[in-house]
């Protein structure tokens, strides 16, 4: 199939055009990190994930990756962007499956017949951070609805990630429930980049924001930046993986896409899940949530 | 400091330990930038010089393209690579997306005008009557234009090392086009940007070294051929 | 143009040739001929398109219109050039060399011919030797004096065995004691290979002293192609007579002619030329300034020269050694005389004075 289209962009493309795709097409076959480790390899073994920058910036991916790879020959590209830019790329047919944290968008995804077979995954709890000062005073508040609404009012400097992610999202979804549109305040500012980047800016600039649980453990070393508010359930973060509509595009690897999704809520994975970052952090930085109802998470 | 201080001594453990990951993604830097700069010379050079030594209508509008290319956004470049390679955009039947052959085609673009521009400097930059020497020493065409290049082979040096060093430094391309994929397309740029996003500074500073390293040795390279044509 | 030369021995031979620059016609050449074994010096100011000429001879660049044989072979379009340009040599103003050692650039165009290397070795050594730079062999090109990088160059055009050697103003850049001396040396190599050669120059010593033909290219228009003592004696028009040295370039009339010699009236005086040249007939009456003698008044009695002009001194200006003086003679007279005759005369602006010459010094041309 490859070598077919060279051949025919042969007639189209110069000599030369020929002979730059041709080095190309040998650079990726030829390369040991192009091969899968599997000795039965599936047809189209090529698996591209859309998952979001927490998961990469966790690990969890270059813990479970290498097992799915062994066990079903697959490989899986993992394309790290916002939740956001993860859907779009899944409405478009551009990745084969999603692995997000973005539930309201997801349902819509979903209703749009974009994606099929959301299965809950994991979870877990977004925190809220800010510095050891907590200068508008909300440690202790009762939610993170109310806590919010005392960095307003003192006009307390917050690090928005602003990048259409699903940590992004739900915190404009708090913002809303209160009736406060935090945009263009000189106190709320928007980085624009991934969490890990955010916390960085947060912690070098004093200010509050919105992490998920599991990046703040990780990089909880390095940071002054202290929980203010957690276990609130309105901070849950929810992980499912969607196998993106087979129908949005023939090039789709659709049973690559099913063998991932499976493994995501098969119990060892579950497992595995369940086990990541005890060593490290002394508790998981996710808990895995297969076979649950979504409602039911947090209580 | 302290910071910097515990990621160069962590960085300097990291390289002299020989951690794997690192030299994979140090392996996979010099093999994607230096097929893309192999490439931007095989386009640059001739159009460079094809550039300088001939005259044609519309050569002016050519060479300030080509200048303004030595200038493009990686970014840019980026995005529109991004799309052509899309499954559903013009390349997507090749598969090259999230590969590195997608990233040696972005850096290749990025690479190519530089390479090409700098090549046209160099070539206008011999005496014109040169060619005419050459030619009346009985030179065929193509053994004129190696003489010609011998002559520029320095500033031509220079081009070559400049189309390496725009590719193997760029990352808004390569973290688009690439993915950032361990193993297959984490380069030395995009996994120092992933690595600081991590936290994970004393690999950010080692990865950065070792950027830092590769561009000293490239130009401690073209430092010791100008010393050699000192002279005595 | 010149005497007529039997087309085999012509080496090189030229048509109509004409090549155009923006439009501009910047050589006209209707023809020319350069017999094997002979050198064609051409001589010609800034600009009248010498350079021009020796490329378009050279197959360096393609003339407008007009046609070239070299060796009997008429070269259209489908001739191999480099094959031809390999039977040839040029030496340009600049040395040209390139970024390699001198024996490197003195071997390169037998490089470029596939010559084997130790054929290769005995030349560039035998013409290192020949033009002194045997010595510097090894060194850099670009660490040589201006002298040394030309010697190269000629080296490196001799060392190709040409059939014909073309000559670009190759001692313009050299200062003078450098340029004499090579200027003699590269004399004595081309008689002793009896290498056919073109040198343009607008030197007329370089001219005079390597052609046995010399040419004016004015313009682009090749106005005179002879030996140099008729180029020089009798040039064939006021332009050439003024590129040549001539610097009182008169118009005027034949108003007598017996025994060989003209008189010609010029402006309201009489000058007697010998020439063959009858009443009525107007004329250019051409007159060298070292042919002129100046004498004081009183002393003019003593000269035998037929022309005895009175006048006033115009202007004195050093010329070297000499001096050149310009005198009113009804029409100006240019006169070069050395420094102590000019201080014997005491010569100031203004001052009478009797110019004169010989009927013999006088060149009268056409017009």
């Amino acid at each position: 199939m490859k070598r077919e289209v060279l051949i025919n962009c042969g007639h189209w493309f110069s000599p030369l055009a020929f002979a730059l795709l041709a080095i190309f097409t040998s650079a990726c076959s030829a390369s040991p990190w192009m091969s899968a480790s599997a000795s039965s390899r599936p047809s189209d073994p090529e698996v591209l994930l859309a998952t979001t920058t927490s998961i990469q910036d966790s690990g969890l991916l270059d813990v479970l990756l290498p097992v799915f790879e062994e066990r079903t020959g697959y490989v899986v590209k993992p394309i790290a962007v916002g939740s956001g830019q993860a859907l779009v790329l899944g409405e478009r047919g551009e990745v084969d499956v999603l692995l997000v944290h973005s539930p309201d968008a997801e349902v819509a995804f979903i209703a749009a017949g974009h994606g099929v077979d959301r299965r809950l995954v994991m979870h877990n709890a977004f925190v809220l951070l800010g510095p050891p000062a907590d200068p508008a005073g909300i440690k202790g508040a009762r939610s993170a609805v109310e806590a919010f609404e005392r960095i307003a009012q003192a006009g307390a400097l917050f690090i928005s990630r602003g990048d259409g992610s699903g940590t992004d999202v739900l915190e404009k979804k708090l913002w809303t429930r209160l009736g406060y549109v935090p945009l263009g305040q000189s106190w709320y500012q928007e980085t624009g980049q991934g969490m890990g980047a955010t916390l960085n800016v947060a912690d070098e600039k004093r200010g509050y924001t919105l992490a998920d649980h599991g990046t703040y453990l990780a990089r909880k070393k390095g940071l002054t930046l202290e929980i203010m508010v957690e276990e609130d359930r309105a901070l849950l973060n929810v992980y499912h993986v969607i196998r993106v509509n087979p129908d949005k595009s023939p090039r789709i690897n659709a049973a690559g896409a099913r063998a991932f999704a499976d493994f995501m809520v098969a119990p060892d994975t579950q497992a595995l899940i369940g086990e990541f970052g005890v060593n490290q952090f002394g508790e998981p930085l996710f808990i895995p949530d297969a076979g649950k109802r979504e409602e039911a998470l947090g209580e | 400091m302290d910071l910097i201080v515990e990621g160069i001594s962590r960085a300097l453990v990291l390289l002299f330990t020989g951690d794997a990951e690192l030299w994979r993604v140090i392996g996979l830097s010099l093999l994607v930038s230096g097929t893309a700069t192999l490439l931007s010379l095989l386009v640059g050079i001739p159009t460079g010089t094809f550039l300088a030594l001939t005259d044609f209508p519309g050569r002016r509008i050519v060479v300030s393209l080509v200048n303004t290319g030595m200038g493009l956004p990686p970014i840019v470049v980026g995005l529109f690579v991004t799309i052509l390679l899309w499954r559903s955009g013009p390349l997507g039947g090749l598969r090259l997306l999230y590969t590195p052959a997608a990233m040696v085609i972005a850096q290749c673009v990025i690479a190519t005008p530089i390479v090409t521009g700098l090549t046209l400097a160099a070539m206008q930059a011999l005496n014109p009557k040169l060619r005419l020497q050459i030619l009346a020493l009985g030179a065929t065409r193509l053994q004129m234009l190696w003489l010609l290049m011998r002559e520029a082979r320095l500033p031509l040096l220079a081009a070559v090392m400049a189309g390496f060093g725009g590719a193997v430094s760029e990352v808004g391309a390569s973290i688009m086009v690439g993915g950032n994929i361990p193993g297959q397309t984490r380069v030395l740029t995009t996994a120092t940007v992933m690595e600081t996003s991590r936290g994970n500074f004393a690999m950010a500073i080692a990865l950065s070294l070792v950027l830092l390293w590769l561009m000293l040795c490239v130009n401690a390279f073209l430092t010791v051929i100008q010393q050699r044509r000192r002279p005595l | 143009m010149g005497e007529a030369r039997d087309s085999d021995k012509a080496i090189l031979r030229a048509e109509g040739l004409i090549v155009q620059r923006a439009g501009r016609t910047v050589l006209d050449i209707p023809a020319l001929e350069v017999a094997r074994g002979e050198v064609v010096a051409i001589i010609g100011p800034n600009g009248a398109g010498k350079s021009t000429l020796l490329l378009t001879l050279a197959l360096l660049l393609s003339p407008t219109e007009g046609r070239l044989w070299f060796d009997g072979l008429w070269i259209d379009r489908q001739v191999d050039r480099v094959a031809l340009r390999r039977r040839m040599a040029v030496v340009f103003q600049e040395p040209l060399l390139l970024d390699l050692s001198v024996y490197e650039n003195v071997a390169v165009g037998l490089q470029l011919r596939g010559v084997s290397a130790a054929e290769r070795a005995r030349r560039t050594w035998y013409w290192l030797e020949r033009l002194g730079i045997a010595e510097l062999a090894r060194r850099p090109a670009r660490d040589l004096s201006g002298g040394e990088a030309q010697r190269t160059s000629l080296a490196r055009a001799f060392a190709l065995a040409p059939e014909i050697l073309f000559l670009d103003e190759p001692f313009a850049g050299l200062d003078a004691p450098t340029r004499a001396e090579v200027i003699e040396h590269v004399g004595a190599l081309i008689r002793d290979t009896g290498i056919t050669t073109v040198l343009v120059t607008h030197d007329r010593d370089e001219a005079l002293a390597l052609g046995d033909r010399i040419g004016v290219l004015i313009g682009g228009h090749l106005l005179q192609l002879d030996r140099p003592e008729v180029v020089f004696g009798t040039p064939a028009s006021p332009e050439v007579a003024a590129f040549v040295g001539i610097e009182t370039v008169v118009p005027g009339h034949v108003i007598a002619y017996r025994d060989g010699v003209a008189r010609v009236q010029v402006a309201q005086r009489v000058v007697e030329a010998v020439a063959e040249m009858y009443p009525g007939r107007a004329v250019w009456v051409c007159l060298r300034p070292e042919d002129v003698t100046l004498l004081s008044e009183d002393a003019a009695g003593e000269s035998s020269a037929r022309n005895r002009l009175a006048g006033r001194v115009v202007r004195v200006r050093p010329a070297g050694t000499q001096v050149r003086v310009t005198v009113d003679c009804g029409f100006p007279v240019v006169a070069l005389i050395t420094q102590p005759s000019a201080q014997r005369l005491g010569l100031t602006p203004g001052q009478r004075v009797v110019a004169s010459f010989k009927a013999s010094a006088v060149h009268l041309i056409g017009r």
